[in-house]
């Protein structure tokens, strides 16, 4: 049997994985994108992995409805990355400097 | 060792391996595909914790539109791959730094015992007709109905947001504007032109 604190470590690492990859790729805003989506998939393992080790099945529900609102994220992020993509004919973030003070 | 350590094993490296390369990959199409790799094998872990009916919707929703939807943006874009990878290992020192301090501070708390196979044991196997998506709708469509109204609201804006934000009018395209075809007037359409009467040779 696996323990429960195995299931923990490996949500622990892909959210770490995820935190490095905002580090690395901070002037790609497509990568930054898919290194929210897997810090959301590190929290949801936790959900569920908690979920099935107490026996209650609200932590899957939260997952159902994590699920629904990354989805909208993306979708809305990926929108406003057309746009951007469209006025300024680039998606890196160092050229997103209008609004600086 | 059982089986059923082997596939957790096998699948939680998958995962990590997929995950490191989405992270690390030049390419964002090969980056979006190892995302899908990396969905797929969270999924197979996700069956491992008996959560069938989440595993079979991330496979669906995931893989199945929101990564279709990340291949189409990122193909239809013209991305110059060189200035975005500029730079790219300068942060890796601190981010390697603050991502294995992560790693060791909850390996810490985790380890400690608390999530231990002694604290929390494996619980007993659900019966035979225990059906995992029965018991997530009687939940959903009970005790987080407004919730669950709430999610599909966010559906709704994010819909309607993500059309408006990307719809754009053509200056080539030709339609028609029926309020303007409505409002025109007799003097717009026609002119009257005075002639002199022909004469009858």
């Amino acid at each position: 049997m696996i323990p429960l604190s195995h299931y923990l470590i490996l949500g622990a690492i892909l959210f770490s994985i995820a935190v490095v990859g905002i580090f690395l790729n901070r002037k790609n805003l497509v990568i930054l994108l898919m290194a929210i989506e897997l810090m959301l998939l590190a929290v949801n393992l936790n959900f569920v992995a908690f979920s099935h080790y107490l026996g209650d099945i609200s932590g899957q529900v939260f997952v159902f409805f994590i699920l629904t609102v990354a989805a909208a994220e993306s979708a809305i992020g990926l929108a406003i990355l057309v746009a951007v993509f469209r006025n300024r004919r680039s998606i890196n973030v160092e050229d997103l400097d209008t609004l600086k003070g | 060792m059982e089986f059923k350590q082997f596939v957790f094993y096998f699948f939680a490296t998958v995962l990590v391996f997929a995950a490191a390369m989405v992270i690390t990959v030049r390419n964002p199409v090969k980056a979006a595909l190892f995302l899908v790799l990396a969905f797929f094998s969270a999924a197979g872990v996700w069956l491992l914790l008996q959560a069938e009916f989440l595993a079979i919707t991330l496979v669906l929703v995931y893989v199945g539109a929101v990564m279709v939807l990340f291949l189409f943006v990122v193909m239809m874009l013209d991305i110059n791959l060189v200035r975005l990878r500029e730079g790219f290992g300068e942060y890796l020192p601190i981010g390697g730094l603050v991502a294995v301090l992560l790693v060791l501070e909850m390996a810490i708390v985790l380890a400690s015992g608390q999530f231990g196979p002694e604290r929390m044991p494996e619980p007993a196997a659900l019966p035979a007709d225990y059906s995992n998506t029965r018991a997530l709708g009687r939940q959903i469509y009970t005790v987080y109905a407004y919730p669950f109204e709430i999610a599909a609201l966010i559906l709704l804006v994010a819909i309607v947001a993500a059309i408006t934000l990307t719809l754009r009018r053509r200056k080539d395209t030709k339609y028609q504007d029926p309020g303007k075809q409505i409002r025109v007037n007799r003097n717009e359409r026609v002119r009257l032109v005075k002639m002199r009467a022909e004469k009858k040779t």
